[in-house]
């Protein structure tokens, strides 16, 4: 094998010699076979097509089949999306849902549509489609009439064929159009088609993905491919912010399938013809790092997290004066603080990406859920024009928010642009649960005050969290270790849902922003809301419990919201629910209880309650989830089924999240590496989900990916307390905190 | 060195340059097939799940070599989207599906379940699928579609 250390030059996609390029040491061995051949440009090029939002032809397109093209901003990440994405463009335009196909995330080819998060991918995404295709159907109606030589107002459209209502002749949406554009500017105005003439939307459409992800034909991320793919592991370094200090890869030399490795700052790939090869060279190769032990000492956590320094301070909500409400002589005063744990966001398939370089133009292949901003990040940290980078979305394993897949994408972007070569990086399950960016720590502190009939004088609660940077971006990863351009880590808006739905008189909620967090932080499912609803709903309970109230009538008697109201009774009347004033007795070992919670997502949006029942094992502390009651109010149902798989996968993951999940770390990087250490919720603990669905098909459709785990928490932590009186104030609710609570009663 | 594997009822030869390497890549990587899929590694997950003569096996897990001349089967081999066996148009009709990455070793597990105890409870489909993880939730709906397979099937 001839050694070959690379020199200052340009990239190029023919050369077979390596580079030493923007610093970065590219060391390779006998390339051999993996540049023979004609080299395979980005496949999926189109015609130049806009992708603005404001353009009908940024999301759609007919072809001279009459078959119609979404171009969706708003990524599937297995929420089923597509299938309903589809659903709404066909419904707003009268085509029959078979003719309809997605095409998601690509940077090249669909709006920028902002990340798909914060369930607002039907709310807002699929909002602009209903616009753009009403916009489209008004134009093709009013063209089908002047070709048929009929007034305007008398034809109608069915089965993406203009005819007149009256009968007669018709003339289809292929002819009218045929694969050219609409060049029409978005009418928000333009009128929708009443949902009492649905017959798509509203409908449990079965989804588009599910036949093939069952038969082993869906193409995953993960089995994506390009000619001449050289694969690619990272080597972690020993330590979160460790230096390296020197490697040696002579042994990984004698592995057949060796290429080399890719070194830049602290980043280092190894890279092999097979798969198996680049696994075993990132298990050969010898390296040295510098020490380095920053993080706090978990067992602190708390102390940490509440003697960081604050950045700024502010107010989330105010309503009168609480801090003289709570100095209210002989008042009856309630505190309590609460924490939760640092998650992880535990995709079964960890994070995968495909890279290339063909002529200056990177194309990148990935799971993320927000390819246009990735391409900006990846650009900025190649310092390449965002023009010359394209992002194409694959999907993957579930991420539940912005987890590694675009750190294994830059991961890729940086190897291709070093080698020249096409690279896929699969990460190792060690990679994905010790690197991928961390829900990040939260602790509360909580005040009321009630007077002698139960009605609460003030309430006030303050929140610790991590500041939020200007952009709303996790930093890259592989930019952080290769010392490349890179943003500050944002953490999400986790500040949503502190405020609370309740007309008490007197409210502050104040959120502590901090200077620093341990982990880059990043968005989980249901981020910020979880924490909060947690914190909130379960303070809710303990006032109601030192009012003598019971927790459903409490909160109905603080709401002044008929929604709310009415989906509170609709969960009451599902859960069979017996108002009670506080914890009912246990006998035995084992205390039953049902607890109760409640959310108007944001204040703005989706509403959802929840009870579940739970069993404690008073020995032991283990809690059994047993069932949960859900009733659920997003407005206009797009997919009633689709909804009750988000609903209950909600439940269970938050079940998880909230008995078992925390990370664990000593004082240099993250220990929970594998699902032994970091475990999930396994089948036998899995409580049955009971779904009452508040359909309202004349009012805007909100989000549904996220809120429901919002009142997981409280609601479990409410039912350990009807069982036991012990109040489980810190997520995870692990048999010894448990045990803990119950003893100190 | 050279290897035969009898995958889905076809035999193949494929060269392993590491008789140790997991059959999991010899399935992904050499033959292509989507079905089985990376998870962990470790054998935790359940993810690449495959029968080998008949039982659920973690191919991430399984040197290739150990599986020479056995036969193996992997969801692409239970069936296809025109012809679906029982599980997979259990797990169509119940859309026992959220990201489906975990489906592959939920099925594969269930199919050899299923061999041993062809009229399982709730209880027992969930004691069967219990070292087998999924993240996005769908656990309920998957125990659905095994029930469901198995009153066709039975």
């Amino acid at each position: 094998m001839t050694r070959h250390i690379s020199e200052e030059g340009p990239i190029s996609a023919t050369r077979r010699d390596f580079f030493k390029t923007g610093g970065a040491l590219v060391v390779t061995y006998s390339l051999g076979a993996c540049t023979s051949g004609p080299r395979v440009a980005a496949d999926q090029v189109a015609p130049p097509k806009t992708v603005a939002l404001d353009q009908v032809d940024g999301f759609l397109a007919i072809d001279a089949k009459g078959r119609v093209t979404v171009y969706s901003g708003k990524v599937d990440l297995g929420t089923g999306i597509q299938t309903a994405m589809a659903q709404i463009a066909a419904e707003e335009l009268s085509v029959p849902l078979d003719r309809v196909t997605v095409i998601q995330g690509d940077t090249l080819l669909t709006p920028d549509q902002g990340v798909t998060f914060g369930s607002q991918s039907i709310q807002n995404g699929g909002m602009q489609i209903r616009q753009a295709a009403a916009t489209a159907r008004q134009a093709l109606l009013a063209e089908g009439a002047a070709k048929l030589g009929v007034e305007r107002g008398t034809v109608g459209v069915r089965d993406g064929v203009v005819a007149p209502k009256a009968g007669g002749k018709g003339i289809d949406y292929g002819t009218l159009i045929g694969g050219g554009n609409f060049r029409l500017t978005v009418d928000p105005k333009a009128t929708l088609k009443d949902p009492k003439d649905y017959t798509i939307v509203g409908k449990p459409i079965a989804r588009i993905d599910i036949p093939d992800k069952v038969t082993g034909r869906f193409t995953y991320m993960h089995d994506f491919k390009r000619k001449g793919m050289l694969h690619a592991r990272v080597v972690r370094p020993k330590a979160m912010e460790s230096t390296l200090q020197s490697w040696n890869d002579s042994d990984c030399r004698k592995l057949p399938d060796y290429v080399g490795v890719v070194k830049k700052g602290n980043f280092l790939a190894v890279l092999g013809r097979t798969e198996w090869a680049a696994i075993a060279a990132s298990r050969t190769i010898e390296t040295t790092w510098s020490d380095w032990a920053g993080l706090p000492d978990q067992s602190k956590l708390w102390e940490y997290v509440r003697s960081t320094k604050v950045s700024k301070d502010e107010d989330l909500q105010k309503v009168g004066d609480a801090a003289e409400a709570l100095k209210t002589a002989n008042a009856k005063t309630v505190t309590a603080s609460y924490n939760f744990a640092i998650h992880t966001h535990g995709s079964i398939g960890p994070s995968c990406a495909v890279a290339e370089i063909v002529n200056g133009e990177l194309t990148c292949w990935s799971a993320s859920q927000q390819t246009h901003l990735l391409r900006k990040q990846i650009a900025k940290m190649l310092s390449m024009r965002p023009d010359d980078v394209r992002c194409i979305y694959v999907e993957g394993a579930g991420c539940y928010g912005r987890n590694g897949h675009e750190d294994a994408a830059a991961d890729a972007a940086l190897i291709a642009r070093e080698t020249g070569l096409p690279v896929r990086v699969q990460w190792m399950r060690e990679d994905e649960h010790g690197w991928d960016p961390k829900g990040p720590p939260t602790l509360f502190d909580y005040q009321a005050a009630l007077d002698d009939k139960g009605n609460v004088l003030g309430w006030q609660s303050e929140v610790f969290i991590p500041d939020r940077p200007k952009d709303l971006a996790v930093a890259l990863l592989t930019a952080e270790l290769a010392n490349l351009p890179h943003e500050e880590s944002h953490p999400g808006n986790i500040q949503g849902s502190l405020a609370i739905p309740y007309t008490f008189p007197n409210i502050r909620v104040i959120a502590h922003w901090l200077a620093e967090t341990p982990f880059r932080p990043s968005w989980i499912r249901t981020p910020g809301r979880l924490q909060n609803t947690f914190a909130n709903e379960s303070f809710v309970d303990e006032v109601a419990a030192a009012a003598g109230v019971d927790p459903l009538e409490f909160r109905l008697k603080n709401l002044n919201d008929p929604r709310g109201a009415e989906l509170l009774e609709a969960l009451a009347k599902l859960a069979a629910w017996k108002p009670r004033a506080s914890q009912v007795a246990a006998s035995g070992d084992v205390a039953r209880g049902r607890g109760l919670a409640y959310i108007k997502y944001d204040l703005v949006r989706t509403y959802v309650g929840a009870i579940a029942d739970v069993e404690v094992n008073l020995k032991t502390g283990k809690v059994l989830v047993t069932k949960f009651y859900v009733a659920h109010d997003c407005g206009q149902i797009i997919n009633p089924d689709g909804l009750r798989n988000q609903i209950e996968g909600n439940v269970v993951q938050t079940v998880s999240r909230t008995l078992i999940e925390e990370l664990t770390f000593d004082r240099s990087r993250v220990t929970s590496v594998d699902w032994a250490s970091y475990p999930i919720l396994k089948f036998p603990e899995v409580p049955d989900v009971a779904v009452k669905l508040i359909d309202r098909p004349n009012e805007k459709p909100w989000g549904a990916g996220e809120p429901t785990s919002a009142v997981v928490p409280a609601a479990i932590a409410n039912a350990i307390y009807n069982a036991t009186g012990a109040r489980m104030r810190s997520v995870p609710f692990t048999p010894a905190k448990v045990q803990a609570a119950i003893k100190l009663m | 060195m050279k290897i035969s594997l009898n995958v889905n009822g076809k035999s193949v030869t494929i060269t392993a340059a590491d008789p140790q390497m997991p059959l999991l890549y010899a399935l992904r990587d050499d033959l292509g097939l989507h079905g089985p899929r990376f998870g962990c590694g470790l054998g935790q997950c359940g993810a690449c799940t495959v029968l080998v003569d008949g039982s659920a096996v973690r191919s991430c897990v399984t040197p290739v070599v150990s599986v020479d001349s056995k036969k193996i089967v992997t969801l692409e081999g239970l069936g296809a989207a025109g012809k679906p066996h029982p599980l997979q148009q259990a797990f169509i009709d119940e859309q026992a599906v959220q990201c489906g990455y975990c489906i592959n070793g939920m099925i594969m597990q269930a199919a050899a379940l299923l061999q041993t105890n062809k009229k399982p409870t709730d209880q027992e489909i969930k004691a069967g699928l219990a070292e087998n993880l999924c993240r996005c939730g769908t656990h309920l709906r998957i125990v659905r579609a095994i029930k469901r397979a198995s009153e066709v099937t039975a």
